[in-house]
């Protein structure tokens, strides 16, 4: 089995916040023992919705953000402390990309300043180099030389969102974690960046880590799926299997609210409630305030992994009813 | 096959049926500093209708109902015809517009949030409506509060009147601008990108309701989405807008099965399917048009596969190719006539 590039042991995060202006701090489980691991050239997914700690989880992958406890693993090493030399150089392999382009570029510097801006901070190469390997990035994601002296301003979403890329790759990360990186693209101009995401993926050997919530693009880009519901992870497994079998009654209800154009009449599983506030987590399993097909060992037991026979894992009291085999971990 | 053969322009886009015609809109176009954002729109809405409109940004989708119910700022310049029950709506006098804003035409936004005003109680929020537009008073404010919150699912509505918008969540703010929007009892809501801001769980509670109360209650949802699947399971009837035009228009199961404009046809292609086989996406190649860069004839004719020579100078008309199915394109229209053609042949042999 080939090393993972990216391995999440047992993270969780937490903070602290106040209720009401003079109130008690109450700590927030912002991510509850997620653990998570990434083969190199290929998609891990991490669905879910506001709130369920997936940007916090692609946060902590990349050192932005420490763990309460828990470890993660780049390439088998541990992160080294952040913002120290050693973890600058290992950051140039590791890149995010966020959902809005625009706030993440600088509005008064040119298109090829900022893609070129990696390889001089880091000293790459001498000048002239520097401005071919960033026009030849550019090129790479589908921009050409008249867009290099151009403002962010004057390009359109999508081109924007192909500079972000373009300066995320040009150092050659191994791992991009991507926050939503399609969401605020109109749909045509989406497909574009999934096939340019997809063709730089194989071109560039590189692992991505994909956070987002449309599970259309997700089936598209992933091989693997972690469905997160208020920090935890409650089902986790192979794309296709996860998509077309659902197990954990929440990554049924959120596989069946997909809205499939052109498919009108179809059995929706419509939850009651809203998803619950992090600060006041649900006792038991999180999710059993909302869930069709709770049990009395809900409320008060959370459930732990088991595996499927296909090698999915659910944390799921109402699935370990129905499946008599259970083994602990991932 | 018979309707194939009886292709003929349309001047307007009509109503699945004409008797029931509750708004119509004739030649609306809109400016922003001499700049043509909205180029002239017919659509007629029927009572109770469900219409769907789709489109990507600054395709002209909001602002056709901006225009429609006066919200566009002064410096924009509305033109056409846009008439309530055959009374005129735009240019009349402010003091009646405010009559039909949320009384008869509600609409409600993307982000609930910013349409609520954070300092005011909800329950105020949503009496002041029902003050102004149903004559309620006193008590009976209250009363009909809870009742309107009980109507949009709003859990332990009675307490909720005392909430303000931000001890709610997204999900339950826009439960709160539905209420609001139904406290006029509107004949028409307008409900612009309503679950863009929400969870997929969220978005699905929220249409399965406006769908619910619209079957309850008769009045007529229009649908402004950039999402094809949310319009094709809430909406009977799906308006497809590119470059500040429609270019098509049908029922929703005909578009989907048989969209007939290369625009349509394009959108459906780029989707990720979510079930069979995964392939590469089909994108559309290029960009949406500026504004102030509009080809000079079809809108799509720079990003079209299937254009012709004559794309690029002329405007296509929006023309029925089959029963209630508008498409304006000529490329398409050509080859639809080639295979009418076929059809007179094959019937006479």
């Amino acid at each position: 089995m080939t090393e993972n590039i990216l391995e999440l042991h047992g993270i969780s995060r937490t903070y602290s916040t106040r209720q009401g202006l003079f109130g008690r701090k109450v700590p927030v489980h912002a991510v509850d023992e997620v653990s998570l691991s990434l083969q190199p050239g290929q998609t891990l997914a991490l669905v879910g919705e506001s709130g369920s700690g997936k940007s916090t989880t692609g946060r902590i992958a990349l050192g932005l953000e420490l763990p309460n406890s828990g470890h993660v693993l780049f390439r088998g090493a541990e992160l080294p402390p952040a913002h120290t030399s050693a973890w600058r150089r290992m950051r140039t392999h590791m890149q995010m990309i966020y959902q809005d382009p625009l706030a993440v570029l600088d509005r008064r510097l040119s298109i090829l300043d900022q893609v070129r801006e990696p390889l001089d901070i880091h000293d790459i190469g001498s000048a002239s180099e520097r401005n071919n390997k960033a026009l030849a990035m550019l090129d790479a994601v589908g921009l050409n030389a008249n867009y290099a002296s151009s403002l962010p301003h004057q390009l359109s979403g999508g081109q924007r969102q192909r500079a972000v890329l373009a300066r995320a790759l040009i150092m050659q990360p191994a791992l991009l974690v991507c926050d939503e990186p399609v969401s605020a693209l109109d749909v045509s101009i989406q497909a574009q960046v999934v096939n340019l995401l997809m063709d730089l993926q194989k071109d560039l050997r590189l692992s991505l880590l994909f956070i987002s919530h449309d599970l259309k693009v997700v089936r598209q880009v992933s091989q693997r799926i972690a469905v997160m519901y208020l920090g935890r992870i409650v089902e986790y497994g192979e794309t296709n299997l996860l998509l077309s079998n659902p197990t954990h009654p929440y990554t049924k209800a959120l596989v069946s609210a997909v809205p499939v154009a052109g498919r009108r009449t179809r059995e929706r599983i419509i939850l009651k409630g809203e998803p619950p506030n992090p600060a006041d987590r649900p006792t038991g399993c999180a999710f059993h305030p909302r869930c069709p097909v709770v049990r009395p060992e809900c409320v008060s037991v959370s459930p732990t992994f088991s595996t499927l026979p296909d090698g999915r894992s659910v944390a799921c009291h109402a699935v370990d009813a129905a499946q008599p085999t259970k083994e602990v971990g991932i | 096959m018979a309707d194939l053969v009886g292709t003929a322009p349309a001047s307007a886009f009509p109503a699945t049926s004409s008797s029931g015609a509750l708004l119509t809109i004739e030649g609306l176009t809109v400016d922003f500093s001499g700049v043509r954002v909205l180029r002239g729109i017919d659509l007629t809405l029927s009572r109770g209708e469900s219409l769907g409109i789709v489109g990507e940004s600054g395709s002209g989708k909001s602002v056709t109902w901006l225009a429609t119910l006066g919200l566009l700022p002064r410096t924009a310049n509305v033109s056409g015809s846009v008439q309530l029950d055959g009374q005129e709506m735009l240019g009349v006098a402010a003091s009646r517009l405010d009559r039909i804003r949320g009384g008869r035409v509600a609409m409600i936004f993307q982000d609930p949030s910013s349409a609520l005003n954070p300092v005011i109680r909800i329950g105020k929020q949503v009496g002041e409506v029902l003050a102004r537009h149903q004559g309620v008073s006193g008590a009976n404010i209250r009363a009909e509060t809870k009742r309107l919150f009980d109507l949009v699912g709003l859990p332990d509505a009675a307490r909720r009147f005392d909430a303000y918008p931000h001890e709610l969540s997204g999900g339950q703010n826009q439960r709160v601008m539905i209420a609001m929007a139904l406290a006029g009892k509107p004949d028409v809501l307008v409900a612009d990108e309503p679950t863009t801001a929400l969870d997929a769980t969220i978005q699905a509670q929220i249409l399965d309701l406006l769908t619910t109360i619209r079957r309850e209650t008769g009045m007529a949802l229009v649908l402004i989405s950039h999402d094809l699947g949310v319009v094709s399971e809430t909406c009977e009837r799906i308006m497809v807008m590119y470059g500040g035009r429609v270019v098509e228009a049908a029922p929703s199961d005909s578009i989907f099965a048989n969209p007939q404009h290369p625009y349509t046809q394009g959108l459906l292609a780029a989707l990720p399917p979510f079930d069979g086989a995964l392939h590469r996406l089909i994108p559309i190649e290029g960009q949406v048009p500026e504004p102030a860069n509009m080809p000079p004839g079809c809108p799509f004719a720079p990003r079209c596969a299937q254009r012709m020579t004559v794309c690029k100078e002329t405007i296509p008309p929006l023309t029925q190719t089959e029963a209630g199915h508008f498409s304006a394109c000529i490329a398409g229209a050509v080859t639809e006539a080639r295979q009418s053609l076929k059809v007179h042949k094959s019937v006479l042999a």
